[in-house]
Formats: structure tokens, C-alpha cells, sequence
């Protein structure tokens, strides 16, 4: 595959295809994370860690284990196993380096286990049948998509708390409609690629 | 069957889940976290509901504060009084008698006692209901008694009675005050657990209008005020109200409300005694008593008038030879 073809993958799971405005996984940590740029950004870089590392892992464990093994029906499970152990790891290594991260990130992090987007970018990886390094160029460009969503929609949800919202509008609703907004503004990539 | 198409997936999934298993372990130790063992001690004595009474979210939220000082050790309202004393030898303070506190709908109007203004037939909900109008109640300060409190209720407190209003069971209510959040008519207030005389009306209007709408409505006549021997009734905004620290549970306002709409538990109305041997005759209690209910000369053995006793307890708190005891 040449470098054309990566740069390719890379913004089609970046823009085209973005995880949480097209096709929308991982709405809940999209939702609860994003009042704050900053802990906006640490869920980011939470994701992208667990997303890409969970992507080489559930790939390696696809070839070497369930293939060989002929256990494709265990794809989900598996999966799972591997999200799961990995958000373990990285709430462990948060909470040792950065606790007011930690604090920050609150119940959301756990939460990653079940946010669908690193399921959901293990599971496309196998079924777009990619090679190891396209496997890792979808990961990477999937998760910055999702932090580039969310961090957008931080900003967005900032200004949006000092700004003049009618009453039944303040809070969810208001936050609900400018991600409906942001999601009609990321149609535009389709056709990008 | 093959036997392969069994053992294989176990092996599989087995080894994979053992392989993460021990990287965890690995890391846990790595990693590890010096917790403050004090969070962990408090968070087993917390009831565990995590219902956010204490305005933190969950018990470990809360437990967090405490150690870190920003919560007081008082601070869970389900606990009550024992949790309180736990966590305060946890933390190695003293944590002082918070008075327990229970919810209590303040409104006596039922069906029998409140006009309606309308048959209301929408959504069973004290909110959706509080929209139309402000309800089918003539009142507008009333219980609804449509139950969205007793759906908020974590503890199985509160019912509804056959009047259509709610009530709280106090023995069960652990003030945590979800259904006060819920109430759309803001009809619940808290209110001492030993309190046994309350006002059980929260309607301003002046009082012709509120003898139109309810039966046991406060109707600001200020006859409770004059009564009170303990200056405990303050009055504002045509409504009486009971300032908790002063009253002494005596009952008299209650017996002279005329639309009855204070509220007392006259079973629990306590009866002073005096022990004969101890009685000094001063006379100090005579002198204290609000009814005259003590009578007896100086340097002789007073006596207790039981009927006319209204059981304040001011004659007990004066007693120097504490002779008198409340039954």
C-alpha cells in the first residue's frame, strides 16, 4: 500500500468517516467529557491511547489467535477482553501520573470500556480486511477524529455557558443541538475521498 | 462432537483472559496508588445507597470530601446519628448531636378538606399536573398528591392516602431530601424527627380566602402567636410558623387553632412529675409554669395538676434540685 493510499485511510477515519459526527459511536463520553477543554483533551488523548493500542492488540489476536484458532464467532468477546484489560491499564497509569486528570475524567474513563468507538474501530479495521500499519493509520486517525470532535464541541459547549441560551434550552438541550450541527457540518467532507 | 470445537474456545478466550489477568496484576503493583486509608474506612460505614443526599455524587464522593476536610462528618443525612459517630472516630473528631431531621409534607388538605377547582385527568405526575393551572387544587400551595415524590423516594417512605395527599412515614425517612427536589409545589420541608406540634400549612393568602378553599388552612388569625407561652410562633406572610429551637412540644397552639391547621400528636403529650422527697418548695416552678398547672406553698411539697399540664417542660429545665422528671 503506498503512502497515498495510508494518507487515504488516515483522513477518511479522521473527517469523512468521523467516528462520533458520521458515524456516531461514542456519543457518551462525547457528551459527558466535553464541558471542559482541558478534560476534553485528556479523554482525547485517553481514547487515542486505548484506541490505537486496542487496534494492534485486536488485530494480532484476530490473526494469531482467533484465525488460526478458527474462532472468528469470538471476535466480539474477545475484543472486549482486550478493551476492557487495556482501560484497566491506562486508569491505572492515569491515575499514577496525573490524578487531577484522573479526577477529571471521572467515572468517564472506566466508561471507555464501553464506549463503542474502540469496539467499533477494532471490529472495522478486520472487516475493511487491513494490513498491521493500515490497522494502526485507521486507529490513529479515528481517535484523533474523536478527540477533534470533542475537543471542537468543548470549545463550542464553553462558550455556549457565558452565552444568552433561553431557559429551556440551557444545558443538555442546547448541547444536544450544537452536535447535531456539528455533525451536519462534517457531511460536508463526504465524497472527500 | 468434536471435542476440539469446546476445548478450543475455552483455551482461547481462557489464555487471552489470564495473559491480561497477570499484566494487570503486574501493573496494579507498578502502578499503585497510595490511597488514603481513611476514604476506604468511611466509605464502609456509609450506608451505600448512593442516593446524593449529601450533595456529593455517591458515597465515595462523599467519603473523598471528608477525608480531605471539605465535608463535614455529619454530613450523610441517611446515616443519621450512628454513621455520624462512626466517621467522626474515623477522622478522630467529635461529631457533635445533629438533631435528626425528616421530611414532612406540610399541607392538610385532602379531598375532604380542599375544594378542587377542576377534574384533572392528564398525566399522573405532580408536575405535569402543577403545569394546568397550577393543579386542581383551590390552593395553590397544596399537595397534589399525585405521587412524583413517591416514585423519588429511594426508601419506601412516602404514601399516598386515601384524601389524595401524600405523607411521610418519619420513621422511615432518612432526610435526603429527594423528594423535597421532585415536589413541584415545594410542599415538603423538613422538620425535626422529635418535633411533635407543626404547622401543617404553607398557604400566604389572607385568611378569608383560605377559608374558602380549605378547612384546615392557617387563616393568619395569630391566635397560636398569643397562645404560644414560649414566644416559639412567629408569624409572616399570613402564615404561622414554629421556630423549632424555642418550642417545647406543649401542644397549646394546636388546641386553640381554630381551622385546626396545626398539627399534634396529643398521645405523645408529656405530663410533668414531681418526686415528693425531693421538693424543696421553692416555688421556682410555680413561678415558671405557663398554666398555672403547680400548685403548693413555700417550703412545702408542690404538686402537679395533671389536667391542666401541658407537658412544656419549662418547669423541669428550672428545677434546681432536678425533682422534676417529663413522662
Amino acid at each position: 500500500m503506498s503512502a497515498s493510499g495510508l494518507f487515504i485511510i488516515f483522513v477518511s477515519a479522521l473527517l469523512v468517516n468521523n467516528f462520533v459526527l458520521s458515524r456516531f459511536l461514542g456519543i457518551c463520553p462525547f457528551l459527558g467529557v466535553s464541558k471542559q477543554v482541558e478534560t476534553a483533551a485528556g479523554m482525547g488523548m485517553a481514547v487515542t491511547f486505548v484506541m490505537t493500542l486496542a487496534s494492534i492488540i485486536t488485530y494480532l489476536v484476530q490473526i494469531f489467535i482467533l484465525d488460526t484458532m478458527g474462532l472468528g464467532y469470538l471476535q466480539t468477546i474477545a475484543f472486549i477482553l482486550v478493551i476492557a484489560a487495556l482501560v484497566q491499564f491506562v486508569e491505572m497509569v492515569i491515575q499514577k501520573t496525573s490524578p487531577t486528570l484522573y479526577q477529571a475524567l471521572g467515572v468517564y474513563l472506566p466508561l471507555i470500556t464501553t464506549n463503542c468507538a474502540v469496539l467499533g474501530v477494532a471490529l472495522l479495521n478486520i472487516q475493511s480486511e487491513f494490513n498491521l500499519i493500515e490497522t494502526i493509520v485507521n486507529a490513529i486517525g479515528a481517535s484523533l477524529g474523536f478527540s477533534l470532535a470533542i475537543i471542537l464541541f468543548a470549545g463550542i459547549r464553553e462558550r455556549l455557558e457565558i452565552a444568552d441560551v433561553p431557559a429551556v434550552f440551557k444545558g443538555f438541550p442546547i448541547a444536544l443541538i450544537t452536535a447535531s450541527l456539528m455533525s451536519i457540518a462534517f457531511l460536508g467532507f463526504t465524497g472527500l475521498v | 462432537m468434536d471435542l476440539n470445537t469446546l476445548l478450543l474456545p475455552v483455551a482461547g478466550l481462557g489464555g487471552l483472559g489470564l495473559v491480561f489477568g497477570a499484566g494487570l496484576a503486574y501493573a496494579s503493583q507498578k502502578f499503585a496508588v497510595e490511597v488514603d486509608p481513611r476514604v476506604e474506612a468511611i466509605r464502609d460505614v456509609l450506608p451505600g445507597a448512593n442516593c446524593g443526599g449529601c450533595g456529593y455524587p455517591g458515597c465515595d464522593g462523599f467519603a473523598n470530601a471528608v477525608a480531605a476536610g471539605n465535608a463535614p462528618v455529619t454530613g450523610c443525612p441517611v446515616g443519621g446519628a450512628d454513621c455520624a459517630k462512626n466517621i467522626a472516630e474515623i477522622m478522630g473528631v467529635e461529631a457533635g448531636d445533629a438533631a435528626k431531621k425528616v421530611a414532612r409534607v406540610i399541607c392538610s388538605g385532602d379531598t375532604k378538606n380542599c375544594k378542587e377547582k377542576f377534574d384533572y385527568f392528564g398525566i399522573q405526575d405532580c408536575k405535569a399536573a402543577a403545569m394546568v393551572s397550577g393543579g386542581s387544587k383551590s390552593c395553590a400551595y397544596g399537595c397534589l398528591g399525585l405521587g412524583t415524590c413517591v416514585n423519588a423516594c429511594q426508601f419506601d417512605a412516602i404514601e399516598i392516602t386515601d384524601g389524595r395527599i401524600a405523607r411521610i412515614i418519619p420513621e422511615r425517612c432518612t432526610a435526603c431530601g429527594k423528594c423535597i427536589e421532585v415536589c413541584p409545589k415545594s410542599v415538603i420541608h423538613f422538620v425535626p424527627f422529635e418535633q411533635d406540634v407543626i404547622v401543617d400549612c404553607n398557604n400566604e393568602e389572607v385568611g378569608k380566602v383560605v377559608r374558602q378553599k380549605c378547612n384546615v388552612g392557617c387563616i393568619a388569625c395569630q391566635i397560636c402567636v398569643k397562645a404560644c407561652p414560649f414566644d416559639a410562633m412567629e408569624f409572616s406572610n399570613n402564615l404561622a410558623k414554629i421556630n423549632y429551637e424555642k418550642c417545647t412540644n406543649c401542644m397549646i397552639c394546636a388546641e386553640k387553632c381554630p381551622t385546626k391547621a396545626i398539627y399534634a400528636d396529643f398521645e405523645k403529650r408529656r405530663k410533668a412529675e414531681i418526686i415528693e422527697e425531693n421538693c424543696i418548695g421553692c416555688t421556682i416552678c410555680k413561678k415558671q409554669c405557663p398554666v398555672d398547672a403547680i400548685e403548693g406553698e413555700l417550703k412545702q411539697v408542690h404538686k402537679i395538676l395533671e389536667d391542666k399540664c401541658i407537658g412544656c417542660g419549662a418547669c423541669e429545665v428550672k428545677c434546681p434540685k432536678k425533682t422534676i422528671k417529663m413522662k
